[in-house]
């Protein structure tokens, strides 16, 4: 196959290769969909056990309180699973949500760097170091 | 309202929201705070937060109809990311240390300029534009499969759409939308790639970019599950739909309908954030 190159070409002389590119965005989209789906369950599934529970409560959400540490924290979600809770449950499958697109920036650093694209590993590499601190520096895992 | 009532009411708002977004290409993120503050009287920060996890959702979920057909370039994508994940860092921490009146004026202002981009003819396609020594360095240039074959495109402008890319990710981070509107102008006008790379790629960065912001928005305690369940369901729900349909679909008066929708929506807010009532 034409995409086929010699080992050990200088970075600057790469071209890209848009039949490698494709397959990359293949798995990728696939991945993508695959978590939502996956966070969708587990999301329908708390919202099972919550609107089993809570119906016929009053629905309020005129004034912000901000949510308890339970709903907050990664150990916190955690905890709130173990419980039973089904408002846990769908804070779990939010989580599991945000970190879908963060697994597909991780796993185009791989896909990059196969390519050998070094350009592209370090700028995915940098946008890996921003979402691991937001999700690090805002106190999600205390 | 009881929880079963409010959860089926804002789950199919949601739903038309989610199918309207898709359909129209204006997404649904967009009303959905609006309609949640104005109808439901939900506090903004908590409409925000479940927006927010909701434009993940619908981004994600069309990927993978999107990249089967091969026009999204990813390098475009993840270059534009730097911009956008840290503008959505800085929008979240923005967020949570300005009033609320404030954040509902620029909603509104954002809604009213989505709502003229939507009403305004796109810019002619310029073909065998130059390669622009920056894009190709950043090996940005790239094609796409056409109604003539493969179709060659060159970027251009790539300093003023990474900036007009961090401005996006601002708001984004900021007012929990995808902010397609700001990427338009970014991928579109300024850097000239074609409307179809442009739409799709764009659809795939808007989950990493709000992702970057949404750990600042639940470690807050801005997403609440009782009220996110819904938004988010309905929402991925009625984009996927509408992502089906849409080959199918007659858009051109559903355009003109929403972008009513959000003309109106963006006033409301305006007015409502001047007179201090959101």
């Amino acid at each position: 196959m034409s995409a086929d190159q010699p080992p050990g070409r200088r970075p600057h002389e790469f071209t890209p290769q848009p039949w490698r590119d494709r397959r990359l965005e293949i798995v990728l989209g696939n991945l993508l969909r695959t978590g939502v789906l996956f966070s969708a369950a587990i999301v329908i599934a708390g919202a099972c056990v919550y609107l089993a529970r809570h119906a016929h409560e009053h629905a309020e959400y005129r004034v912000f309180q901000g949510e308890p540490s339970d709903f907050r924290t990664i150990p916190g979600v955690i905890q709130s699973v173990m419980h039973g809770h089904g408002r846990g449950l769908i804070q779990l499958g939010l989580l599991f949500l945000i970190a879908t697109p963060i697994f597909r920036v991780a796993f185009s650093v791989v896909g990059f760097g196969l390519e050998r694209d070094r350009m592209y590993v370090v700028f995915t590499l940098i946008v890996l170091a921003v979402l691991l601190y937001s999700l690090l520096g805002s106190g999600l895992t205390l | 309202m009881t929880v079963l009532g409010f959860t089926a009411v804002v789950a199919i708002v949601s739903f038309v929201a989610g199918l309207l977004g898709a359909l129209t290409g204006l997404g649904g993120g967009v009303v959905l705070v609006p309609l949640l503050t104005l109808l439901f009287h939900v506090d903004i920060r908590y409409a925000i937060g479940a927006s927010l996890v909701s434009v993940i959702a619908t981004s994600s979920g069309a990927a993978a109809a999107y990249v089967r057909e091969g026009i999204s370039n990813i390098r475009i994508g993840m270059f534009l990311e730097i911009a956008t994940t840290i503008g959505a860092l800085l929008g979240a921490f923005l967020a949570t240390r300005i009033p609320t009146s404030a954040l509902a004026i620029i909603f509104g202002l954002v809604l009213l300029y989505s709502a003229y981009l939507s009403r305004k003819p796109r810019p002619p396609a310029l073909r065998n534009l130059p390669p622009d020594p920056l894009a190709t360095r950043l090996r940005l240039n790239g094609s796409f499969p056409d109604l003539e074959g493969k179709r060659e495109y060159n970027v251009q402008n790539v300093p003023a759409g990474f900036s007009l890319m961090f401005g996006a990710g601002a708001l984004s981070g900021l007012l929990g939308i995808g902010s397609g509107a700001v990427k338009v102008l970014a991928m579109d006008q300024a850097m000239r790639i074609p409307f179809k790379v442009s739409t799709t790629t764009s659809n795939f960065m808007i989950g990493v970019t709000a992702a970057a912001s949404a750990g600042v928005y639940l470690s807050r305690g801005y997403v609440d599950p009782g009220l996110s369940m819904p938004v988010m369901l309905g929402v991925l729900a009625g984009s996927l739909l509408g992502t089906r349909i849409l080959v199918k679909a007659e858009t051109k008066s559903l355009r003109l309908v929403f972008s009513i929708v959000i003309l109106v929506l963006g006033l409301q807010m305006l007015f409502k954030g001047i007179g201090g009532k959101i």
